[in-house]
């Protein structure tokens, strides 16, 4: 198998616009598309990837260059775009190009906001449903799984995924940092805003027990608190409150300051100086800025907690180097096992692992017998040897070099062989099937 | 006997190294080889310090080059004892080279084995020494937490995201290291100056005798027991506490080796 037989034709949210990828998209677990496709293009095997931000067709053929306008005529065919308009939004990648593209996409390198994890369910789940409409072979079988095992790698070797990189969820990860677990913590809202109550939400998923809400008019308090489960307070209660809750935010339309250093210090005293995280998002600001230099206090506004995204996403940007370089190497690995998917280097791999077990053998069984055995028995023996393994070997090559009808035979043909006689076995994981 | 000792040395080198490169490079496998060579090490420091004992006929601890090896020794065993329940971020980065900073001091300080005077010739010695090292062993974790505890606080208070962030585990983990540490510490403090006094007792025929080491880890006793009364009433805790940690355990670095050099007394190391 020649990696040139790989191609992927797909568009995303750098290539084209959302009005463009709207009409493209597959539905769900759709099966006709797939059966349609190969029937079209001439592939032999094929998989959609098909998500907000991205639709691709993986596919494998043996006519890569008939192939390549066939596939472009059947992702646009509906869209109403004229050819040069395709050409423009798409992009297409053969062979090892193809390979790293779709290491890429499943490792979330290609994504939006890089890192993010859902893409790699969506990539398991189109195979799922071309591996059901039996639209998957040997060759895409292994290219799928590859990306999935690679992902993973890239997941447990770089940090890519395990930042915040959006304001409220920088606020939890402060929280954590700052309490550890968040079981059985007690949160504040005062004012309500989309951010604020977004933040909250983040942190009752992360086992806040306790939501207190606080506001002007009493009553959109009482609203907000059933929203989350929680108790409602007038402003007059915020100070003595404070003894009783962990994490405050802050995101009134106030314009001064709702609390003070003054009014927090003696607070402290009667929380036995359990920590406080104060988390400021109004604009102007509701907390002292002074705040932060009590002992155990913790202020965050929003520009402090935009410092936290920056410094996520910096780090990302880092760790994404480094899943590039795994990218790189996991491509070269897979595109060597491509090149050994063919008859001929097959059977040389399948000759050369017979002689030097039969090398091995005869070297111990001679061995043994030293002095024992005149030169000429010696010699039948070693002919005798060669003779079985020649032999043995001789169905399973007429097998590899009989005729197919069919391209995606021939592949599976060569992977029965390959994994019968074991010959992937020194590359790792050959035969894993992750998940 | 010396071959053990280097092996065990060369051992807590290979596992600061380890540790310092992975503070920086975050490569997992080194942190993986760190962790099995800590555990090697601590066997044979063990097994050098058994060896010891049976070679010289007493328990390794009295002179400077024993009581600084047995001190390293009591950090590492009470380090893989608080790592087996308690799982702290990056805590072996801090505690490696404090251990290799003691290995290097009692590399260089006289091995050769000591004449007992008759007084120190009673199973007393190895129980009251042995505790108070351990104890010191404990205090010097406090000490590590203490410092990852300043460390992180400031990055997370300053809102300068720098080195220790990512690396640092969270402040209550820092804390409650602290607390964990500090509570064992001062336990086996106290039961280490019980065991002393009656020895001393025994000895000398008085239960205190304001010998300067007995003075100074009274004085270390009394800090740690303020540190953990304003704990519980008062909340000194988190920075407070980090500060007071490191602070306790500059008097107990004191009483271990200044006394000796600069006060003198019973307490001497031999040699």
């Amino acid at each position: 198998m020649q990696a040139n037989n790989i191609l992927i034709l797909g568009v995303n949210h750098k290539t084209a616009p959302v009005e463009i990828r709207e009409r493209l998209a597959f539905s769900g677990d759709d099966r006709l598309p797939l059966r349609e496709l190969l029937e079209e293009t001439g592939c032999s095997e094929c998989c959609i990837l098909s998500t907000c931000n991205r639709v691709e067709i993986i596919t494998v053929s043996s006519q890569p260059e008939e192939s390549s306008g066939a596939l472009r005529r059947f992702l646009f065919g509906k869209s109403g775009l004229s050819e040069d308009e395709s050409k423009k939004y798409s992009y297409l990648h053969q062979g090892d190009e193809a390979i790293t593209h779709l290491f890429r996409v499943g490792a979330s390198l290609d994504s939006m906001i890089v890192g993010e994890p859902q893409i790699l369910g969506q990539l398991k789940q189109a195979y799922k449903i071309a591996s059901e409409a039996d639209t998957t072979g040997a060759i895409l079988n292994r290219f799928m799984h590859k990306s999935f095992s690679v992902a993973k790698r890239i997941r447990t070797e770089t940090s890519i995924g395990s930042s915040a990189v959006s304001i409220s969820y920088a606020a939890v990860e402060m929280a954590k940092k700052i309490f550890g677990d968040l079981q059985g913590k007690a949160v504040m809202l005062i004012g309500a805003g989309e951010m604020a109550e977004l933040a909250a939400e983040h942190l009752i998923n992360q086992g806040v027990s306790q939501v207190v809400v606080v506001n002007r008019t009493f009553e959109r308090a009482v609203k907000l608190a059933r929203q989350f489960n929680g108790k409602a307070a007038s402003l007059d209660e915020l100070i003595p409150q404070l003894e009783h809750i962990d994490i405050l935010i802050s995101s009134t339309g106030a314009p001064g300051l709702v609390l003070r250093k003054d009014d927090v210090k003696p607070v402290m005293k009667q929380r036995h100086n359990r920590p406080l995280f104060l988390i400021d998002i109004a604009v102007p600001r509701d907390l002292d800025p002074d705040l932060n230099n009590l002992d155990n206090v913790y202020l965050y506004d929003i520009d402090d907690l935009q410092q936290v995204v920056d410094v996520n996403k910096a780090e990302r940007d880092k760790e994404a180097a480094r899943g590039e370089s795994i990218v790189a190497e996991e491509t070269m690995k897979f595109s060597q096992w491509l090149e050994g998917m063919e008859v001929s280097p097959t059977i040389v791999e399948l000759r050369r692992k017979a002689e030097l077990i039969c090398q091995a053998e005869l070297a111990r069984t001679l061995n043994n017998l030293k002095n024992d055995l005149p030169d000429k028995a010696r010699a039948s023996i070693e002919k005798m040897a060669g003779a079985i393994v020649g032999k043995l070997l001789h169905d399973p090559i007429i097998y590899l070099k009989g005729e197919d009808r069919h391209n995606s035979d021939r592949s599976q043909k060569l992977a029965t062989v390959r994994q019968v006689f074991g010959l992937d076995r020194d590359r790792p994981d050959s035969s894993s099937a992750d998940d | 006997m010396t071959l053990l000792f280097q092996l065990t040395f060369y051992l807590y080198l290979f596992v600061t190294v380890s540790y310092l490169v992975f503070f920086f490079n975050q490569n997992q496998r080194i942190r993986t080889l760190a962790r099995y060579g800590m555990v090697l090490a601590a066997v044979s420091h063990l097994a050098y310090t058994v060896v010891r004992f049976l070679v010289v006929g007493y328990t390794p601890i009295t002179s400077n080059h024993e009581a600084v090896s047995f001190f390293a020794l009591a950090i590492c065993w009470s380090y893989l004892s608080f790592r087996w329940r308690y799982n702290v971020k990056n805590f072996g980065v801090f505690v490696s080279p404090i251990i290799m900073i003691l290995m290097t001091v009692a590399a260089f300080s006289s091995q050769k084995a000591t004449d007992l005077s008759p007084v120190m010739q009673s199973l007393w010695l190895p129980v009251h020494a042995s505790i108070s090292i351990v104890a010191n062993g404990f205090l010097a974790l406090a000490f590590c937490g203490g410092i990852m505890y300043l460390l992180q606080e400031r990055e997370i208070k300053g809102k300068r995201f720098g080195l220790f962030y990512t690396r640092l585990p969270s402040l209550e983990a820092l804390d409650s290291l602290n607390n964990h540490c500090l509570t064992t510490g001062f336990s086996l403090l106290t039961l280490g100056i019980i065991t002393g006094s009656l020895w001393a007792k025994q000895a000398f025929g008085a239960y205190w005798q304001w010998d300067p080491k007995e003075t100074w880890s009274l004085i270390a006793w009394f800090l740690y027991a303020a540190i953990l009364h304003q704990r519980f009433t008062a909340g000194w805790r988190r920075r407070k506490a980090a500060i007071m940690a490191i602070v306790g355990f500059l008097v107990v670095l004191f009483t271990f080796w200044g006394v000796n050099f600069i006060l003198g007394g019973i307490h001497s190391y031999a040699g």
